[in-house]
């Protein structure tokens, strides 16, 4: 039988196992609203803005590791997803957005809301597509899940111009696609497999830096199984939180411009170091001239040019984490040698001595309300068994560095792009994946300014997200760098006229809290999480001048930090 | 260091947009770019002439293997190849000089292609060099137009891009 464009929209997305579409309608996508309509296996999610939808299947992606999807329309709500589109890709993170388009007809006359989504969307997609033929549909829809998911993923955008949403062919969906042009590696490379064992075998001062890559392929329970039979110290990037249990005495904390001051140290002071599924970021690696300097660099990612992008490495390994870590335990129970115990004994010695430092110390004696804190607290309260959204700046850098994630796809923040706005429809998405599950948006009064918009789809759902709105009355990042660097001038970065946040969420139907004392902050925090079914902001009065440490400055090494 | 680099890319619209992207976006050196479909319709071969330290053209060759369009990528620099790029110049050729410009195309192995009381097209065919070499041959004044088709490239021997 022969379907419309739009109907085989839908049917692409059941069979692809699609629960969730996250959307807005609009003129050229009105045949595809109609299709969804008629059915009820793909749920449709209405958001407030665009920008939202896209970074709640973001959420959604980040927590489950199935791929978010996200409908628009033409135009402006093609230009309003751009934000969470750049946003996926700077994180890899595997995302189809549908985008509607004018019919191919009017395409480059200017018509009502044309604008060019492959064009704006190029450099901030993995990939993606514009169906001219509806013969095409059923097949680039795969292609673009399939494309999304594997390798490193990504987000990829499918244009879908209004006519061929109305035009009719034989509906069949491709139980796989093969694309001769697109073929990832994922299994490394024996003799590489070979060279990194030996020198792992070798290190007298390992260290094992892993990244986002390892939460990506599910591949947490063999870095475990690695890092516990090898004895060596871990360290996690923003990205990577939660794939080594924090909790674990091998786990010395993030790294980089807001690690701790042990991992940064051991980074300076290994001499092999093995870098997992991570990027070698700038945030991480301070001034490039000075990082590592005795170490010899062994490097597994599944994206070939990320290796030796930003630092030569000695050791690369093309694959997928998963499969590398397998090959590299493989050979080593194979043979009965393992590191020299001695020299990872005085390594270990070295290594407390750093955390003895306690870099992350900070007032407890305060009468006002320390971020710091309002997380440890947090932590406390929920078990440290929550999911936790974040949004972008200071309060996020606490996020990281209070709340210790034991399990990965538990901390979702925006890293890559550093998006304010990100958190709060984040956190739809993983509430809308785990309903029963307690989900907390870390945020700040400014961030969360920037799609507060969607407490109108969480009472429209029935999203019992927790908001903690450290607010701390600055774009407290803002103002970090300006005390630091700018000799105090605080330019533009004091936040006036904020509303008053507690009647803001009631005049949404939600319950708002406000806390001013750190004696109140637990109460609130497990009142809070007692609302089981209730969206609860909580508006933390929090210490103004407040900052984040430790902190490497701009150009200088990872062993130059600034402690408090 | 200057590469030609070439790629087979799937023939679809938006190809040489996402090539052209990637050298803007990274801020890379494109010194010409040439694409035409070949014997398979289905595949376009492009050809870049590039110029960078040898970490960039890591970079560049890794990130056009990447785009999710390049069926296949060859670096020729890396082995014997043979260069070629195509040129028609018109000159000025009056009465006194027709002789003298027919002489330095015999020289180069050129040809006059097109012929007017007052101009001459010579259309010229070998590496960058070559043809760099005889626009220095001639007198500037003369040159009233130059076009030049950009490199292509192909691998001596055994060696090959293709699937
Ligand atoms: C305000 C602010 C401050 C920040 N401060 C810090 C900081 O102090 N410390 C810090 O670490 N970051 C910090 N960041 C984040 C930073 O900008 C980067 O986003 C982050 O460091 C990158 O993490 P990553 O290296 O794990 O890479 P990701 O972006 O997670 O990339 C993953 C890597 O793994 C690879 N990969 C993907 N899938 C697979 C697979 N299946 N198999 C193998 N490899 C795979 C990818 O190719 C990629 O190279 C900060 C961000 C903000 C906004
Ligand atoms: C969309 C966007 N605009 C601007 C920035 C730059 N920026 C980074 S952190 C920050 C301040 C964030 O303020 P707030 O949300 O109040 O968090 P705080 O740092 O105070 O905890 C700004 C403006 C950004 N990351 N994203
Ligand atoms: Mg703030």
């Amino acid at each position: 039988m022969e379907l419309t464009g739009a109907e085989i929209f839908v049917r692409c997305l059941q069979d692809e196992g699609v629960e969730l579409l996250f959307g807005y309608p609009g003129g050229a996508v009105l045949h595809i609203y109609d299709a969804l309509y008629q059915q009820d296996k793909v749920q449709h999610i209405l958001v407030r803005h665009e920008q939202a939808a896209t970074h709640a299947a973001d959420g959604y992606a980040r927590a489950t590791g199935k791929p978010g999807c996200v409908l628009v329309t033409s135009g402006p709500g093609a230009t309003n997803a751009v934000t969470g589109i750049a946003t996926a890709y700077m994180d890899s993170i595997p995302m189809v957005v549908f985008t509607g388009q004018v019919p191919t007809s009017l395409i480059g006359n200017d018509a009502f809301q044309e604008v060019d989504n492959i064009g704006i969307t190029r450099p901030c997609v993995k990939h993606n597509f514009l169906v001219k033929d509806v013969r095409d549909l059923a097949v680039t829809i795969k292609k673009a899940f399939y494309v999304a998911t594997t390798g490193r993923p990504g987000p990829v955008v499918v244009d879908i111009p209004k006519d061929v949403t109305a035009a009719r062919c034989e509906y069949s969906y491709p139980k796989k696609v093969r694309m001769r042009s697109y073929n990832p590696t994922v299994k490394g490379h024996a003799g590489q497999i070979k060279r990194a064992v030996e020198l792992l075998l070798q290190a007298r001062r390992p260290m094992l830096y892993t990244g986002g890559g390892v939460i990506l392929d599910n591949a947490s329970e063999q870095l475990i199984e690695l890092t516990r039979l090898l004895n060596f110290p871990i360290t996690n990037t923003l990205m990577g939180l939660g794939a080594y249990p924090a909790t674990d005495r091998q786990f010395v904390g993030m790294l980089g411009m807001h690690g701790t001051y042990e991992a940064n140290m051991a980074m300076h002071n290994c001499d092999v170091l093995v870098a997992v599924g991570a990027r070698f970021d700038d945030r991480v690696t301070g001034n490039i001239e000075k990082f590592c300097p005795s170490a010899k660099i062994i490097h597994i990612d599944v994206d070939p040019a990320s290796i030796s992008k930003n630092v030569k490495v000695d050791v690369p390994i093309v694959g997928s984490v998963g499969n590398v870590l397998e090959q590299l335990l493989k050979l080593i129970k194979a043979g009965k040698a393992r590191p020299d115990p001695e020299a990872l004994a005085a390594w270990w010695e070295q290594i407390e001595e750093w955390r003895g430092l306690d870099c992350l110390k900070y007032d407890r004696g305060s009468e006002l309300v320390k971020p710091q804190y309002v997380l440890e607290t947090l932590y406390k309260v929920t078990n440290g068994d929550a999911f936790v959204t974040s949004d972008v700046g200071q309060h996020q850098m606490w996020a990281a560095q209070f709340y210790k994630f034991d399990k990965p796809r538990r901390w979702i923040n925006s890293g890559g792009l550093g998006t304010m706005g990100f958190g709060f429809p984040a956190a739809m998405g993983v509430q809308l994946a785990y309903p029963d599950e307690t989900v907390c948006c870390i945020t700040g009064e400014g961030s969360i300014q920037m799609c507060i918009q969607e407490l109108s789809t969480c009472l429209q759902y029935g999203l019992p997200v927790k908001i903690i709105n450290l607010n701390n009355r600055y774009l407290g990042m803002v103002r970090q760098w300006q005390e630091f660097f700018y000799q105090k001038r605080y330019a533009m970065s004091y936040m006036e006229s904020l509303p008053d946040f507690v009647k803001l969420a009631e005049s949404y139907g939600h319950v708002g809290m406000q806390i001013d004392k750190p004696q109140d902050v637990e109460g609130a925090l497990k009142e809070a999480m007692q609302l089981k079914d209730r969206l609860v902001f909580l508006d933390f009065i929090t210490d103004q001048s407040e900052n984040v440490y430790p902190m490497i400055p701009a150009g200088a090494g990872q062993n130059e930090m600034i402690l408090i | 260091m200057r590469h030609i680099i070439s790629i087979l890319m799937e023939n679809e619209a938006g190809a040489l947009s996402r090539v052209a992207g990637l050298f803007s976006a990274r801020a890379y050196n494109i010194e010409s770019l040439t694409v035409a479909p070949t014997e398979d319709p289905s595949l376009s071969r492009m050809t870049i002439v590039t110029t960078g330290t040898e970490e960039i053209i890591e970079q560049i060759t890794k990130q056009l293997n990447k785009l999710v369009d390049v069926v296949r990528l060859m670096d020729m620099t890396d082995g014997p190849h043979i260069e070629r790029e195509m040129m028609m110049v018109k000159v000025r050729a009056e009465a006194g000089q027709r002789e003298e410009f027919k002489r330095l195309a015999d020289i180069f192995r050129g040809r006059i292609i097109d012929v007017t009381e007052s101009t001459y097209v010579i259309e010229l065919t070998g590496d960058s060099a070559k043809l760099d070499a005889f626009l220095q041959a001639v007198d500037t004044g003369k040159i009233i137009e130059v076009v030049r088709s950009g490199v292509s490239g192909i691998a001596r021997g055994e060696k090959a891009l293709n699937i």
